[in-house]
């Protein structure tokens, strides 16, 4: 790092291309160490990596371009790498020299790119990986022979184990002096083959034993029964750990900020800019941070099962039913994830390649029944529905079943609109490869995980920080004249309703009146936009229940609450009911909206999200309020 | 369920059966997907086998090249294929 003061002649750029599963990411990780970057392209979510050759005397770039079957395809990652290729992005320099990264194991499918590379006519090394597979299937690789029939300098290495990466090394110190090929252009994928037909047969790679490993376990795997079975198992295992072993952390984050904001107060002089601290900025940012522990055990699980070669099969297995909604395979393990939280169920959106399917994943995947909801449905559960037993089970029991049930419902209900209206006409290419399975190594994952984690504490953080700050200037200014004879909480529920927020929950009651909400849940609603949970301490600041742990006493006090001007029950089961069912359709979470707008690289998603949802919870609610009271 | 047909006429990929090999032998035509197809390595003279099919019938997986594929049923038709050992 030290050498890397290039002010006067920018340094050297290698770019590394090559085949998703080529091992590209391995070579890239271990050739870059920690000095790798990553972020996006601008305005597409790509993502960029780039690093410094560790160990060089002079700085040698190495950018890691995404994987890519061919130099000139239609997806967002494919067309980055063309317009690297040919100079054209935005922001990007023209790479010196291209190492082409190909899987040794399949060199008849792979060397189509090489040619493909090669004839971008720019200093070109091929670092073909994998070669103790090659040898372990009673192949060989002859690096000097493929040499001699492509005309530049091709290395073989083993990534993950360091083999073959001191000669890489020093190749990748002088990439300029690499020969690059200018003749026999092959302009069509027909005479890649050919050329790459000939070649192989040159080099008699058709020696290889069929991976018996991977037979094995695909004949598992991909049965009819005993395939669909695992895939079962494996999706609760990960339903599991994201929901029941993440907990214990996610509630010592959230005591862990609770503590961090009591203490605050006590050190701090009390004052608007202390409360801007503790309310604001620490639960702010506390409702980000605790979703930190789920990212994490989500990625490491997912990191694992794609690079050990289980996703595709989990993705063959359930194609089918996800295609009948407009969906694919992949779709469903976002989704599945999206029960402990939208927020990392919409970044592994990321391993669904095909576009369209991706982007009706992340639209509907926020109204799977997220964690962040339990509280709401739990407290509105507790408070109207008798726990009657019907046909053996309890009512509440069943309520909340069936808010679960009517999340996923509409879910796939709008992925099939979705399918046949915004996104009707965009080509769905669906291609998987089913590679070899390979055991990953921890660093690799461990890598993986880090990255993710780290670009979403980064990017949703200070969209959420912001997001925060506001709302709490919503709910605070302006505050009710001091009255002595008020409590505490009075006084807290009094400057509630004084407050913008509180405002504009009077404004809004009626548009919300016909759900048979009053200003009351208004304000617990635009509260609410922050995180859903948030509406159960908002409702306990305004019904003054003082501290907001006080679960019975909020549900006391909701159900005893009273419209001043009728004397009737304020909050009754239509009211409840038709609360719940606002709560399964309306896109209350900040953190969501922000994650969809990076992840589709717009605005525009989003924003259309929020509208169709809340249009949809407001006819779901108004239709649940009117025929429960009519049958009430 | 499929009609044996003419045994040197070409056929959709997708009309083979699991286990079923054959030579891709016509270039599989224009679009994005059989643009993709012949990226992937579907072109004439290139040998397949299909593997299996998923457990609702569809995608189906491919070996060819060296390696494996898979793929949805209505993106094979694109492709033509002589399947093999059909003489009598």
């Amino acid at each position: 790092m030290s050498a890397a003061s290039g002010l006067h002649t920018s340094p050297v750029r290698v770019a590394l291309v090559g085949a998703p599963n080529a091992g590209k990411t391995t070579l890239f990780n271990a050739l870059t160490g920690a000095s790798a970057r990553v972020g996006n392209y601008p305005g597409v979510t790509v993502e960029r990596r780039q690093g410094t050759l560790v160990g060089s005397a002079e700085p040698i770039e190495i950018l890691d371009l995404p994987g890519t079957y061919a130099l000139h395809g239609e997806t967002p990652d494919e067309q980055v790498v063309t317009s690297v290729l040919a100079g054209e992005q935005a922001g990007e320099r023209l790479p010196d020299a291209l190492v082409v990264v190909v899987d040794a194991t399949t060199l008849r499918r792979g060397l189509a790119l090489v040619r493909e590379a090669l004839d971008r006519g720019l200093p070109t090394l091929i670092v073909a990986t994998m070669i103790d597979e090659v040898k372990a299937r009673g192949g060989q690789f002859d690096p000097m022979k493929l040499s001699r029939l492509t005309g530049v300098h091709v290395l073989g290495v083993v990534g993950h184990r360091g083999v073959g990466l001191d000669p890489l090394r020093r190749f990748l110190e002088d990439p300029q002096s690499w020969p690059a090929v200018v003749s026999d252009a092959a302009p069509t994928a027909e005479a890649r083959f050919v050329w790459v037909d000939r070649v192989c047969d040159e080099l008699q790679t058709e020696s290889l034993r069929p991976d018996s490993r991977t037979d094995v376990l695909d004949r598992v795997l991909l049965h009819p029964v005993a395939g669909v079975a695992v895939f079962v198992a494996v999706m609760i295992l990960l339903f599991q750990s994201i929901f029941a072993w993440a907990a214990p952390v996610m509630d010592s984050i959230d005591t862990g900020f609770a503590e961090l904001g009591v203490l605050s107060r006590a050190v701090l002089p009390a004052g608007r800019l202390t409360d801007l601290w503790a309310d604001g900025i620490l639960a702010g940012v506390g409702s980000v941070v605790i979703f930190l522990p789920q990212i994490v055990i989500l990625f490491t699980v997912l990191h694992f099962l794609q690079d050990v070669g289980y996703m595709s099969r989990a993705a063959f297995v359930v194609d089918r039913v996800m295609g009948w909604v407009g969906l694919q395979g992949r779709s469903f393990v976002p989704l599945l994830s999206c029960y402990a939280c939208a927020v990392p169920g919409i970044m592994a959106a990321r391993t669904i390649a095909s576009p369209r399917e991706r982007l009706a994943t992340i639209l509907v995947a926020p109204f799977m029944t997220c964690s962040a909801r339990l509280p709401v449905y739990t407290l509105l559960i507790a408070a109207f529905v008798p726990a009657t037993p019907v046909l053996g089970l309890g009512l509440q029991g069943l309520v909340m079943f069936g808010l679960y049930a009517l999340g996923a419902f509409t879910a796939f209900a709008s992925a099939a609109l979705l399918n046949r209206t915004l996104l009707k006409g965009s080509v769905s290419v669906f291609y998987m490869e089913l590679p070899p399975y390979r055991l990953p190594t921890a660093k690799l994952i461990g890598r993986q995980v880090w990255e993710s984690a780290s670009a979403f504490l980064k990017r949703a953080g200070t969209i959420i920080l912001i997001a925060s700050i506001v709302l709490w200037g919503l709910l605070t200014f302006p505050s009710a004249p001091i009255d002595p004879s008020l409590t505490p909480s009075q006084q807290a529920s009094a400057d509630l309703e004084a407050s913008m927020a509180g405002r504009v929950g009077h404004a809004i009651e009626p548009a919300i009146a016909p759900l048979g909400f009053d200003w009351k849940i208004g304000i617990g609603l635009l509260a609410s936009l922050a995180a859903r949970e948030v509406i159960v301490s908002t409702l306990a600041q305004i019904y003054a229940v003082g501290d907001e742990q006080d679960f019975a006493g909020l549900r006391t006090a909701l159900v005893n609450d009273v419209d001043p001007r009728t004397g009737a029950p304020a909050f009754t089961l239509p009211t409840a009911l038709s609360l719940l069912v606002f709560f399964v359709f309306a896109l209350q979470c900040t953190s969501t909206i922000a994650i969809m707008a990076r992840e589709t690289g717009s605005w525009r998603w989003p924003a259309l999200a929020f509208g169709y949802m809340l249009s949809l919870a407001w006819v779901g609610s108004f239709v649940t309020y009117h025929l429960a009271r009519a049958f009430a | 369920m499929k009609m044996k047909t003419n045994f040197k006429e070409p056929i959709p990929l997708s009309h083979l059966e699991a286990g079923q090999r054959g030579r891709v032998c016509t270039p599989v035509g224009g679009g994005e997907i059989p643009a993709r197809l012949r990226d992937l390595g579907f072109v004439p003279g290139t040998w397949l086998e299909v593997r299996r099919r998923a457990p609702l019938g569809d995608p189906v997986e491919i070996e060819l090249r060296g390696y494996r594929l898979c793929l949805r049923t209505e993106q094979l038709d694109a492709v033509r294929v002589e399947v093999e050992g059909s003489h009598p």
